[in-house]
């Protein structure tokens, strides 16, 4: 391997495998099947490679509802839009995030109104403007899955272990489990999943038995290089070709049966399970995380008292049957010719792992 | 921002380290992760360290895919 290369990265985008893995695949591969890639990073991955040529037409990829913006409702936009109003309050976000647009306003015009909002890399660099601002309140708008929860989860210890008390979290944090099941309960067939790798680095292998063992459908943990999904995808053929379908780790390098104790230690620490909302899926049950009674002065939902309504998604925008496999970019109206990622209608074309905003870079 | 990428530990300050992609060096939080030791490669999303990358797991990984594009030449 070339000594500049990256290592763990480059032996997993070697073209030579990603042709012999699409040789085995269209060798054994019959019925037709829809695979969904819940997460973002493997939509983002599969477009950019062009991994959909190197599949026969038996398989169809559907995107899932793995990426924390897309999946983040209106509601929760409106709620941060409204908070960012008040008098003295820093809002912090990942930056995907202040792009996607509420019923009337977005989080990036607020700031251009002249709103104190910032975007970071890290929920501690919130932290660490919370501790530089002391006369002022800093709100971090919590989005994403197992992945960043714990993340958020340890900024709330650490902020309670140097008593910062000027630091809030609005959680919009998800569990997949639940939703995962709501989709296999759902009006589209899917026969498998390619599971999210890095929630499932937090969360282990048990989560996904109740797919496999009670709605019989394969699951494989996927690592993000065209290696690693095509290799997936030949694990996940196999499986319903032969009709056995269980739960498979392809991601070994990362991936532990159990996951991370400690991360996950963390997170249920702070969080509870609530009901939440997720764009595409609506009210789904258990599938949210909330602040715990425990850290309660922590919450910036219970901290702050401002005005949310219900909400509505942009007019013609079918993101949320994107998310959910039932339809695909292309059969958006307004896809490429009102919504843009320079000009976003809805969320799916705000984030960089949004499927719209996959398709407008890669295909259109 | 789900992107985890690769990282090799540099140096380790209490709970934080600082870690390197390629040649460009990063902070990373250890509050997510146990028996982190410089040198070893973790998969660094969001500024936290969530899991080590096993080398042994990685080399039958990318053994075995050597192994098959031996046999088969494209
Ligand atoms: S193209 Fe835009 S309007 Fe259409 S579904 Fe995607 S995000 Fe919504």
């Amino acid at each position: 391997m070339n000594p500049e290369g990256l290592r763990y990265i480059d032996e997993y985008r070697n073209s030579a495998l990603v042709v012999h893995l699409s040789h085995q695949i269209r060798r054994i591969s019959t019925k037709p099947v829809n695979l969904m890639e819940v997460c973002g990073g493997h939509t983002y991955a599969i477009y950019k490679n062009g991994l959909k040529d190197f599949l026969p037409d038996t398989i169809r990829l559907l995107s899932g509802p793995g990426c924390p913006v897309c999946v983040s409702s209106q509601k929760f936009v409106d709620h941060a839009i409204e908070l960012g109003k008040l008098n003295g309050v820093i809002l912090t976000t990942y930056g995907d995030l202040i792009r996607v647009p509420g019923s009337i306003s977005s989080l990036e015009k607020e700031k251009a109104g002249g709103a104190d909002i910032r975007m970071v890399y890290s929920v501690l660099d919130a932290l660490e403007i919370a501790k530089q601002n002391r006369n002022k309140q800093v709100v971090f708008l919590g989005i994403g899955f197992e992945t960043t929860a714990p993340a958020s989860a340890a900024a709330i210890l650490q902020a309670a272990k140097e008593k910062v008390r000027n630091f809030f979290l609005l959680s919009a944090h998800k569990v997949m489990p639940p939703a995962l099941e709501a989709l296999a309960k759902g009006d589209t067939r899917i026969d498998g999943f390619i599971a999210p790798g890095h929630v499932s680095a937090i969360t282990g292998y048990g989560i996904y038995q109740k797919l496999s063992k009670d709605y019989h459908r394969g699951v494989v943990i996927s690592g993000f290089e065209p290696v690693d999904i095509l290799q997936s995808v030949l694990m996940l053929v196999k499986q319903i070709e032969a009709g056995h379908y269980k739960v498979e780790n392809e991601y070994t390098r990362v991936v532990k049966a159990d996951g991370n104790p400690k991360a996950l230690a963390v997170m249920n620490k702070v969080f509870t399970q609530s009901d939440t909302e997720w764009r595409g899926l609506g009210i789904v049950p258990k599938s949210g995380l909330a602040v715990s009674s425990e850290f309660e002065s922590y919450d910036a939902n219970l901290k702050f008292d401002v005005p949310v309504h219900d909400s509505h998604p942009p007019k013609g925008c079918i993101c949320g049957d994107i998310l959910t496999g039932r339809k695909s970019p292309s059969d958006c109206k307004l896809f490429f010719s009102q919504c843009t990622p320079v000009n976003p209608i809805g969320a799916c074309m705000v984030s960089s792992e949004g499927a719209c905003s996959v398709f407008y870079r890669f295909k259109a | 921002m789900c992107l985890g990428v690769p990282a090799r530990v540099l140096r380790i300050e209490g709970s934080e380290a600082t870690v390197a992609i390629g040649s460009v060096e990063y902070k990373s939080s250890l509050l997510l992760l146990n028996n982190v030791e410089v040198g070893d490669y973790i998969l660094l999303h969001a500024g936290f360290a969530i899991e080590k990358i096993d080398p042994e797991e990685a080399e039958v990984t990318t053994r075995l895919f050597n192994e098959i594009s031996n046999i088969e030449p494209e």
